[in-house]
């Protein structure tokens, strides 16, 4: 494995960044969150069970650092996958680092409604479905989301990135990122009328720009998910 | 009615304050009264490039300030008719920068009848070239014929649709043209640098003109004369060249190709 295949694998980790669960917590007594904590595991799907979670307080002000301690511990001890501690004027990185956690800022992110028993298509967000068009360049640095699918008309950057939790369509070049599927949709597709991407994934399988097919670099191409493997035809 | 143009790049180094004292100069030369600023707090050039470095009293931070007026501040161009600089500060306090301080000096230069302000941004995407920009009409963004200057540029042109005081207001993207500059012909043939095509292909933006690697631009900053006003040389015809298509006019490309055909190739190389 070169140094090369491994830095475009934390890129990857970018991406799934977006699949995290947030755990809001109300309250922090061990006792009582070990009962609900170990309830709504039970009831919850193996893909909740195993999500990286985000541990973000309701009352932040008032938190009490052996509190937080314990609860962290209650947690982990139900095989709570944390991973990060959300960040706040109130809780620093120091903070999430003496509880093991890192630390991640919530702000900007975007809320999506989970419901207990998330089979992934049965999921309907506020504006699943709808379609986001953009006609304008998506440059390097900038991230598009889309809820449903997304239809670009303009060149994508080298840098850029697309996320969309159904299809991804681009009527130019894509030199950037495409992450078509990003909620788990194993079906998303990825079309694109000049694939020069950084990387293309579906549901959370990836190629980097390296991995592409050399046949059809710089064509038209057509991209799908065929169980773990990522299939190309030409778009002609 | 006023116009405001950044030229702006992302990366450093790669002609902005070449550009912009051509660029002023080449409009004051036709007859339109401009104004050219300095926003590189702490590295200050431009005066330097428009040779009045030994005329420079007040700066734009002191106009900021209130240490003295916005025409005590402006320095005149020996040369050019209708042109005027507003040099950058020695100080070191950026924070001196103000939104608000920007936007009443622009509002004096308005007053005093300006057809143009350029405002000759520092390198980066980080304060200063935003502040620089934020007030803009429309933005000349220069870069250089490789990667990292592309990627840049790119950059910058995606700040620029979100981050200027038009954007903000919903007013939408304000135009944006590419220089291209210090292009080697020979090195692209080589492929050692991209093509035009290439960088017109990545940053999908209009071209507003290909400036060539010129000793020219050396000589001229050395002697403290904007390049353009070197009529006979490269770099000089093809800031003419962009200043022309600035204005509305259309012409040819020219310094394209390398120039080993000679003067044959001169004549005839641009496409
Ligand atoms: N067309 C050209 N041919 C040769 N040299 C050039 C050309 N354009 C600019 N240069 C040289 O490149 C250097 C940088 O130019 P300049 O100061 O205009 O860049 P800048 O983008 O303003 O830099 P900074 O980011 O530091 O403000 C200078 O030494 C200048 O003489
Ligand atoms: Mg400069």
């Amino acid at each position: 494995m070169t140094v090369a295949f491994e830095e475009k694998a934390v890129l990857e980790f970018k991406g799934r960044m977006l699949m995290m669960t947030v755990l809001l917590l109300k309250d922090l007594d061990p006792n009582t969150l070990h009962r609900q904590v170990s309830q709504r595991l039970e009831d919850a799907a193996q893909w909740l069970r195993d999500a990286p979670v985000v541990v973000d307080l309701a009352q932040p002000e008032g938190a009490d650092q052996v509190a937080l301690m314990a609860a962290v511990d209650t947690l982990r001890g139900l095989g709570v996958n944390l991973v990060a501690l959300a960040r706040n004027e109130h809780l620093d990185s120091d903070t999430a680092a003496m509880l093991g956690l890192g630390s991640i800022s919530l702000a900007g992110g975007r809320d999506v409604p989970r419901s207990a028993e998330p089979a992934p298509q049965a999921e309907q967000p506020a504006d699943a479905g709808h379609t986001l068009v953009i006609d304008q360049p998506v440059r390097s640095g900038q991230q598009i989301y889309s809820r449903g699918d997304l239809i670009v008309l303009a060149p994508v950057s080298t840098g850029a990135e697309l996320l969309a939790e159904g299809h991804i369509h681009v009527y130019n070049t894509l030199r950037g990122r495409a992450l078509a599927g990003v909620r788990g949709d194993q079906s998303a597709r990825i079309f694109c009328q000049k694939l020069d991407a950084e990387l293309v994934s579906i549901a959370g399988i990836y190629r980097v720009a390296e991995d592409l097919p050399e046949q059809h670099r710089k064509q038209a191409v057509h991209i799908t998910l065929d169980g773990d493997a990522m299939r190309f035809a030409d778009l002609k | 009615m006023t116009k405001i143009v950044v030229v702006t790049s992302g990366k450093g180094g790669v002609g902005k304050t070449t550009t912009s004292a051509a660029l002023a100069t080449g409009l004051a030369q036709r007859g339109h009264k401009t104004t050219v600023i300095d926003f590189d707090v702490g590295l200050r050039n431009l005066d330097l490039i428009m040779g009045c470095e030994r005329r420079v009293v007040y700066d734009l931070v002191n106009v900021i300030n209130g240490d003295a007026n916005l025409k005590q501040g402006l320095i005149k161009d020996k040369r050019v008719e209708d042109l005027f600089i507003l040099p950058a500060s020695q100080t070191r306090d950026k924070d001196a920068l103000t939104l608000e301080g920007v936007e009443k000096v622009l509002e004096g230069l308005k007053d005093m009848g300006m057809e143009y302000i350029i405002c000759d941004s520092p390198a980066g995407i980080e304060k200063g070239a935003l502040t620089a920009a934020y007030f803009a009409d429309e933005a000349v963004v220069v870069t250089n014929p490789e990667v990292s200057s592309v990627r840049d540029s790119d950059r910058i042109l995606g700040i620029l649709s979100s981050k200027t005081r038009k954007a903000e207001r919903g007013e939408g993207d304000i135009p944006a043209s590419l220089l291209l500059t210090r292009y080697s012909p020979e090195r692209v043939e080589r492929g050692e640098m991209l093509s035009v095509e290439d960088v017109k292909d990545i940053l999908a933006i209009d071209l507003l003109g290909v400036i060539p690697e010129s000793q020219a631009v050396l000589n001229a900053s050395n002697s403290g004369a904007p390049v353009i006003l070197d009529s006979e040389s490269d770099a000089g015809k093809a800031y003419e060249d962009a200043v022309a298509r600035f204005l509305g006019e259309q012409r040819p490309h020219r310094f394209l190709t390398a120039n080993k055909k000679g003067l044959f190739g001169r004549l005839f190389g641009a496409q």
